[in-house]
């Protein structure tokens, strides 16, 4: 059942990826990167990571990709009636990049971690179940990565005070 | 379910490199690069899934920061916008000399 829905969802993820990419309308992109984002938080959550698969469609689904119809519409491109794809040789090249980068990918793919760092089968699973998902990444991130945790907040308040000052008419 | 989960991680990463190859609009170039990074996401919660809940932890740091980088990027788009009337790759030529 799992094994099933793991294939649909990638399935769903890769095409709504690849019309992303192909669709003149830069709103209908957007609503396709959307619902590849969406199949992506299912993907995670068969992967054992339930608080990530919510932050994934509360963050990149929803205020990320908000921001992105938000951006679109304000500067009114969704009516072009002209394409912005490279010519015939430029695609050539984009998508023979493409398949290039998916075999080098597909060939490091092979390279598993080693044997002695993996943990047990089904151990993350049970541990998740055992102290709870939020619990699972709060504990390391509270801990052993509190300072990155710090950095990012102020991260944070450096972006937003920059994004308000670039989008200001006048200073 | 980890091999099968880095193969759809490479296969996304390679449609957004292609498609910040293939596009001239700078908007759908930046969602093309939030399509890579979420293809790395997805690599670093299938591996989390072998090794541990540290991946799923840089996963929030990735998101954290992409959301950052979105906030900025495209409040660039807009504040070039005003002075070109174009999100047009041809047209960005601000740093030329």
């Amino acid at each position: 059942m799992a094994n099933a829905l793991f294939w649909v969802f990638s399935a769903v993820s890769v095409v709504s990826a690849f019309l992303c990419v192909t669709r003149r309308d830069p709103v209908a992109s957007a609503l396709w990167l959307v619902l590849s984002m969406f199949s992506l938080a299912a993907i995670y959550v068969l992967l054992d990571a339930h608080f990530i698969a919510a932050v994934q469609i509360m963050v990149y689904a929803g205020a990320v990709m908000v921001l992105f119809l938000f951006v679109i519409m304000l500067l009114n491109l969704g009516a072009s009636t002209s394409t912005d794809m490279v010519g015939w040789p430029g695609r050539v090249i984009a998508g023979g990049l493409g398949v290039l980068l998916v075999i080098e990918l597909w060939a490091v793919r092979q390279l598993l971690p080693a044997g002695d760092l993996v943990l047990p089968a089904g151990e993350v699973a049970r541990q998740t179940q055992q102290q709870g998902a939020v619990n699972f990444v709060a504990e390391p991130l509270f801990r052993d990565y509190l300072i990155p945790f710090e950095i990012t907040g102020i991260l944070l308040l450096a972006a937003t005070a920059g994004a308000i000052v670039l989008a200001k008419r006048k200073l | 379910m980890l091999a099968p989960s880095l193969g759809v991680s490479a296969i996304l990463f390679s449609i957004g490199v292609a498609g910040v190859l293939l596009r001239r609009n700078v908007i759908i170039i930046f969602m093309c690069v939030e399509l890579m990074l979420n293809a790395v996401n997805l690599t670093f919660i299938a591996l989390a899934q072998q090794l541990g809940p540290e991946g799923q932890v840089v996963v929030f740091f990735v998101m954290a920061v992409a959301a950052a980088e979105v906030a900025v990027g495209l409040a660039i788009i807009i504040a070039i916008y005003r002075h070109k009337e174009s999100v047009d790759l041809r047209d960005f030529n601000l740093l030329k000399g």
